[in-house]
């Protein structure tokens, strides 16, 4: 077996998992929140007015990297959700169920912030406009994921039935997006593009950009620390979480055992 | 004991589940009754003039469609499922996915046909624009099968639970997103004078799709569930 292989076989156990996830957690959790303190100040202190909405933009740098990490997320749920339908692979079932309240919570976020921008903007909290319609539906999609995750009482067969909901919701999505786009829209375009030249000032984008790593950053830590909640719960039984149990319990309890 | 033709067996399904709805055949009536209900609700709570109930009676009449379908679709495995013979199913040596496009074909024939014929008389309920009365059937027509199949898969996941009418909807009610809006966007499309073919192109279009490929995922989601 070559080195690659075999890392990739090590990966997928449980206790391997586990450990890097342990060790991996406070890095991800603390360089999210520095960069992201770095990058609010960017954004909330040193970037320039704009020329047309005043201070109220501002509340972009937080909208848009969560919106990215709404669809960023689904989009690795999916993923694992593939994974685990195809190869079976338990790893995987965790990972995409751990995901799924997360990019819930970045999507939700996403919502709330618009309205709030909707406000000032539009003049109303709430618009049927085509974005927003297609993000609501997004959330009830992870509702949906999250609802059959928690309906089926065995855990492996809840997170195969929830990962296939989650695939359909893949096919269902480009499917609500296009169609309401056809139905409605008032939204304005996409001002940051990978392709071509984005459409913002240089001293507002990299705040942008710096938020949207620290929003990446954070959703990992925030998956690794729910899978790790996960494997431990699916692997109750088994002797690794045993022999992790009684380390963690043997400062108190040294003297019983 | 050799197994006989999938032919066989796929007609031998549809007698069965056509049979077993006609022996129970008031069953039936509840899903118009329910759309009847829904739509008579309308004029109570908005007032019952004919310019407020005329731009909103193809939107109402889609929805209620849609909700009673949502109802209906409970029925789907629920009986099959208690007695086991959906296991059997599952077990047999047929393409799962040919016997299971059979019942969805069956459930759409006793649940959402007669909402189709049904649907001019909670048109004319609401006012419907009578350049609308043609359109508005066929539209359904497109629409309740794209509904029927979707909500198969659906409620292929969802069918060993106890209580699963609540998780159900919020499961099939972001599938139905695009479905609704191109159905009822049509017929709103025909009521401004605009070109409404298009949306009914995509609407069959789907509908082709989804014939093709909604009974292997719904197959493969009662795998999942009956494991």
């Amino acid at each position: 077996m070559n080195t690659l292989t075999y890392w990739f076989h090590k990966l997928g156990s449980p206790p391997t998992f586990y450990r890097i996830a342990t060790a991996l957690q406070p890095w991800c959790y603390g360089v999210a929140l520095v960069l992201g303190l770095i990058g609010l100040y960017g954004g909330l202190v040193v970037a320039p007015k704009d020329y047309q909405q005043g201070d109220a933009y501002r509340i972009i740098f937080v909208h848009v990297p969560c919106a990215w990490m709404g669809l960023f997320a689904y989009l690795f749920m999916a993923v694992n959700a593939f994974i685990a339908l195809v190869w079976r692979i338990k790893l995987n079932e965790v990972l995409a169920m751990a995901s799924a309240p997360v990019g819930a919570a970045f999507t939700f976020v996403t919502l709330v912030t618009g309205s709030l921008w909707g406000k000032p903007m539009w003049g109303t909290w709430w618009t049927w406009d085509a974005r927003l319609t297609s993000e609501l539906f997004l959330l009830f999609l992870y509702f949906g994921v999250i609802g059959l995750y928690n309906a089926i009482e065995d855990r492996r067969q809840a997170a195969r039935a929830a990962s296939f909901l989650a695939l359909i919701g893949v096919v269902n999505l480009p499917i609500v997006h296009f169609s309401v786009n056809w139905w409605n829209t008032l939204h304005q375009g996409s001002t940051v593009r990978l392709f071509g030249p984005s459409r913002i000032d240089a001293s507002m984008l990299w705040p942008l950009l710096l938020l949207a790593i620290a929003t990446h950053l954070w959703f990992f830590g925030s998956v690794l620390a729910r899978a790790r909640g996960g494997l431990i719960e699916l692997d109750a039984g088994k002797d690794w979480v045993r022999t992790l149990a009684l380390a963690q319990s043997k400062p108190t309890a040294s003297g019983v055992t | 004991m050799r197994p006989g033709s999938t032919r066989a067996a796929c007609l031998a399904l549809l007698r069965r589940d056509l049979l077993l709805v006609w022996r129970r055949r008031g069953d039936t009536l509840t899903p118009l009754l329910f759309a009847l209900i829904v739509v008579a609700l309308f004029p109570l709570a908005i007032g019952a003039q004919m310019e407020t109930l005329r731009p909103i009676a193809v939107g109402v009449v889609f929805v209620a469609t849609l909700l009673a379908g949502l109802l209906a679709l409970d029925s789907l495995f629920r009986g099959d499922y208690e007695d086991g013979s959906l296991e059997q199913l599952v077990v047999s040596p047929h393409p799962l996915a040919l016997l299971l496009a059979c019942k969805i074909a069956v459930h759409w024939l006793t649940t959402a046909l007669p909402l189709i014929a049904l649907s001019p008389l909670l048109g004319e309920l609401l006012f419907l624009d009578p350049a609308l009365r043609g359109l508005l059937p066929l539209a359904l027509a497109l629409t309740t099968p794209l509904l029927s199949l979707i909500g198969a898969v659906c409620v292929a996941l969802t069918v060993g639970m106890q209580r699963s009418g609540m998780l159900l909807a919020l499961l099939v009610l972001p599938l139905y997103v695009p479905v609704l809006i191109f159905g009822a966007g049509a017929c709103n499309a025909a009521q401004m004078g605009l070109p409404y073919l298009a949306p009914l192109l995509w609407l069959a279009a789907g509908l082709v799709l989804a014939l093709v490929l909604a009974p292997l995922a719904c197959a493969a989601a009662l795998r999942i569930s009956t494991s």
